[in-house]
């Protein structure tokens, strides 16, 4: 009967693992792209998630343009168009601030401008998080739908040991995956993504190259930010959020980038998808409370014990 | 106490003083109870400001966790109180010790991360602790009244007692910051945040240092902390933990003055009045008004003036006076060169040196030796592993196998500082400078860096100076040099350290003609005192000229040795250095 017990929580564990953790993929994709491969030290990383949530909720409920399509499909329907939203968001938000302190102005100064980046987006976090107290209040929200609720049982495997796949959690899971392949796809092939790897790896001589790198900051940036808040708006449909949420997951996000390896999209999203999974069953063994910490103490394992190797280029040329 | 720092403590202090006492007539004056507490927070944060600014400001360690320590003492102050029935004033100082402990708990890990992944590991610590206060069910902490002894329990009945406490809390931050400024201390950590290689090249320290900032900024943030809970009587792990918390140390400081014992005050002053009045006044229709306050305001200061108000202010209105030049007789002081050793004898033996980064061998079995009181040049075409074999030698890079014995002492495994505290100079292919700091500065600390006493390392600096030819330029910052002044810098920073054997990395890279021959000039006159040299060069003029023996390395291995005549009429050397076809072509 225990042993039931245990195999069913374990491979619920497991099941949920995989699911929230292609989601937290994504999301790390998000991050890897304006940290791992543009280097730039993004603070508000997790705002721009926060966003997301909040986009796809206005979308959605209440008099939301997508309330037509119905509680079964607007949600993620409007998960997916928090992306370009957020996109434009993200891409004012470089042009007019992000630029100033990153890209060409900072490269071969003494921190490559780090010190500047984490202050300025430092403010942009304190601006969204309390101004998103201001326009969205207080009171924990989600996008409602009935998949939430339900569930695609697998079983009983053993004795009566079932696997509940929660159909919202599922689809959101799947949305992921064929976003990040999307990404990947276009990133890998198309010329886009090409003069945005390239400006973003060496901003010196893309220009000498004709790329314009301003632009090609920009629209990275916004696809960096679009990207998370598309993940965000998949989370909202399972999770409540308030203006605040946004600093739970810039760790995590850290995370799985630092665990991924810098500069690799792939490496971004197994190591989000490795953090998530590792977080779901960690809930087999600590109270909910301490789940939270528990994130931060993995964070800080990650980064103490690999502080070079993982992280691409780390020694300094003397 | 650093050069010249007397005059600017006393102005500091007296500027103290003056300002304690306004703020204290001032706050007499306000009778609204509101405000009397917005008057007590403008030092408290202030204070907290100091403290991060100890640490981030001077010593360049960007943390956004130092809630962990204001959330140490405000915790440690409420707990002791609630289990203990401890007074709050004995209460803060324990909280003090708790985040000195704490401190040295983070550090020893965190400080292995460099800049960004500091600055974000540090981040994750009070949130950690957050939820684990909340699992532990600390959720909301009242501090109990004890109406029978108020005073005994930093408990009055009249608010303004509570000013005074946090203006006297804000003199002893202030006073420990100006003390940590005008000592070797500050030098060190702002050598660390402008170039921390070549603060360690010059034989600090660095990983020391930072501990004792931590440490020391660590117990000023929980004294600030103990005492905030004593004013509020309340505390939440969000309240004191939170990320709004540590952004408040981050935010006056910036927006005041990084490294300026100033700067905390400044910004509290303007910010703390501002955010907390807005959200007194508008908090029940825009609750985040305060946060919203803090984050325009420091992007915009970071857009237009990054280093805060009181440095753009200085610059603006109180540009500083030349400096005045170096006192006669000022190198007098420098300690007396040991007995220099017999001329010729063996001074370092290198065995076997070897290092490999994946399959490349970067240095393979390298032997040499070099003789007290010779020009021993190392030459080789590029990516011959030279650099590799200097950062071997001292302590940057650690060797797979071989040994490296300077008079009797291994110089391997030893960190960068230790090795410079044998007595081995470093100088850089890049210039490593600290380019705010005055060229004077910039050599003392090579001298504090060989543990030199205050009046020893300031009579080494400028002795060194002397010697380097800069003594003119010592009162100039170092950012405005030319490059063979930097280079010479560089080498007087070496020679303050009392340095026997110098390692200087392409000492000439990048000079004219003229101005190799002044740097060559140094160097002839520093052997000639007794100074041994290994030299990395490339202009095969210059080392014809000065070189006593040569090293050519190759491929990581030693290609020849021997007297510069010899060597570069070596069959092998000549083909490293230009091919098969031409060696044959000489030949023919």
């Amino acid at each position: 009967m225990d042993l039931e017990v245990l195999i069913e929580n374990v491979l619920n564990a497991l099941a949920a693992g995989i699911t929230i953790g292609c989601i937290y993929g994504l999301m790390c994709i998000g991050l890897g792209l304006i940290f791992g491969i543009m280097r730039i030290v993004n603070f508000a990383q997790g705002e721009l998630l926060m966003l997301g949530m909040f986009a796809s909720l206005y979308l959605v409920t209440g008099g939301g343009v997508l309330a037509f399509l119905g509680p079964y499909i607007a949600p993620f329907v409007g998960a997916l168009l928090a992306g370009p939203i957020v996109f434009a968001f993200g891409a004012l938000l470089h042009k007019f601030l992000i630029a100033r302190v990153s890209g060409l102005r900072t490269t071969g100064s003494i921190d490559e401008g780090h010190f500047g980046q984490l202050v300025v987006t430092l403010g942009i976090s304190l601006i969204l998080q309390n101004g998103g107290l201001i326009l969205f209040g207080s009171t924990p929200m989600t996008v409602r739908t009935p998949l939430a609720s339900s569930a695609i049982e697998i079983g009983p495997i053993y004795g009566d040991a079932t696997v509940f796949l929660n159909k919202a959690r599922l689809i959101a899971c799947a949305v992921a995956i064929i976003t990040a392949i999307t990404l990947y796809l276009v990133l890998e092939y198309t010329r886009l993504g090409k003069a945005l790897r390239a400006a973003a790896d060496n901003p010196t001589a893309a220009t000498y190259m004709g790329i314009d790198t301003d632009k090609a900051y920009r629209i990275a940036f916004g696809l960096g930010s679009g990207i998370t808040a598309i993940a965000g708006g998949l989370m909202a449909t399972y999770l409540s959020f308030g203006p605040f949420i946004g600093l739970d997951y810039v760790i995590i996000m850290y995370s799985g980038v630092v665990l991924g390896g810098m500069g690799s999209i792939l490496g971004a999203f197994w190591g989000g998808l490795t953090v998530g999974f590792v977080q779901q069953c960690s809930a087999l063994v600590l109270p909910p409370q301490l789940q939270n910490a528990a994130i931060f103490v993995v964070f800080l394992m990650i980064i103490l014990l690999r502080p070079q190797g993982l992280f691409g280029r780390s020694a300094e040329r003397a | 106490m650093r050069y010249g720092s007397a005059p600017r403590l006393r102005r500091d202090l007296i500027t103290l003083v003056i300002v304690s006492v306004l703020y204290l007539g001032a706050s007499l004056f306000v009778t609204n109870s509101y405000y009397q507490l917005i008057m007590t927070l403008v030092p408290v944060w202030a204070v907290f400001g100091v403290s991060w600014n100890i640490l981030s400001g001077y010593g360049g360690q960007l943390s956004f966790g130092h809630a962990s320590f204001f959330g140490i003492g405000a915790y440690t102050v409420t707990l002791a109180l609630v289990y203990w029935n401890l007074t709050p004033w004995l209460g803060i100082p324990l909280g003090m010790i708790v985040a000195g402990l704490a401190a040295i708990l983070i550090g020893l890990p965190t400080f292995r991360l460099r800049g960004h992944y500091f600055a974000l590991a540090m981040l994750a610590y009070p949130l950690a602790i957050l939820y684990f206060l909340q699992y532990l069910g600390f959720q909301e902490m009242s501090l109990p009244m004890h109406r029978e002894h108020p005073t005994a329990f930093l408990e009055f009945t009249n608010p303004h007692y509570y000013t005074v406490v946090a203006v006297g809390l804000l003199i002893v931050a202030v006073f420990v910051c100006m003390v940590v400024e005008n000592s070797r201390f500050g030098l060190a950590l702002l050598a660390i945040r402008q170039n921390e290689l070549a603060a360690e090249a010059a034989g600090i320290n660095t990983r020391l240092w930072k501990m004792r900032a931590l440490v020391v900024s660590g117990m000023i943030a929980a004294s600030a902390g103990g005492f905030y809970a004593c004013v509020l009587l309340v505390v939440t792990p969000d309240s004191v933990f939170g990320m709004l918390v540590s952004a408040q140390a981050v935010v006056v400081t910036l927006f005041g003055g990084v490294a300026s014992v100033w700067g905390p005050v400044i910004g509290a002053a303007i910010l703390v009045p501002l955010a907390e009045s807005l959200n007194a006044e508008l908090g029940n229709i825009l609750p985040g008004i305060q946060g919203v306050v803090y984050g325009v305001a420091i992007i915009g200061i970071m857009l237009a003036s990054p280093d805060g108000l009181f440095w753009t202010i200085r610059d603006r209105f109180f540009r500083p006076r030349a400096p005045a030049p170096l006192p006669v007789g000022l190198a007098a002081g420098a300690p007396k060169a040991g007995e220099a050793r017999g001329r010729g004898s063996l001074l370092l033996k290198v065995e076997g040196l070897s290092r490999s980064f994946g399959g490349l061998r970067a240095v393979s079995g390298v032997s040499f030796e070099v003789n007290a009181g010779e020009i021993l040049g190392i030459i080789g075409p590029n990516g011959a592993g030279k650099t590799t074999l200097f950062n071997l030698l001292n302590g940057v890079l650690a060797a797979d196998e071989g040994s490296a014995v300077l008079s009797g002492q291994s110089m391997l495994g030893r960190k960068v500082h230790g090795v410079c505290r044998m007595g081995v100079g470093r100088t850089f292919q890049v210039v490593r400078s600290f380019p705010r700091l005055p060229v004077l500065d910039n050599v003392i600390i090579g001298a504090y860096g060989a543990g030199l006493a205050d009046a020893e390392a300031i009579g080494a600096a400028a002795h060194a100076l002397e010697r380097a030819g800069l003594s003119g330029l010592a009162g100039v910052a170092a950012g405005q040099l030319t490059n063979k002044q930097l280079r010479l810098m560089e080498l007087a920073r070496a020679l303050a350290g009392g340095a026997r054997l110098l390692l200087l990395d392409e000492t000439l890279a990048g000079l004219g003609r003229e101005e190799c021959d002044d740097v060559l000039d140094v160097l002839t006159r520093l052997r000639n005192e007794g100074t041994t040299v290994v030299i990395i060069e490339h202009t095969m003029h210059a080392m014809m000229r000065i070189a006593d023996r040569f090293v050519v390395l190759d491929h990581g291995r030693v290609l020849a040795s021997g007297l510069p005549r010899d060597v570069v009429e070596d069959r092998s050397v000549i083909e490293a250095y230009l091919g098969k076809k031409w060696a044959a072509r000489q030949d023919a």
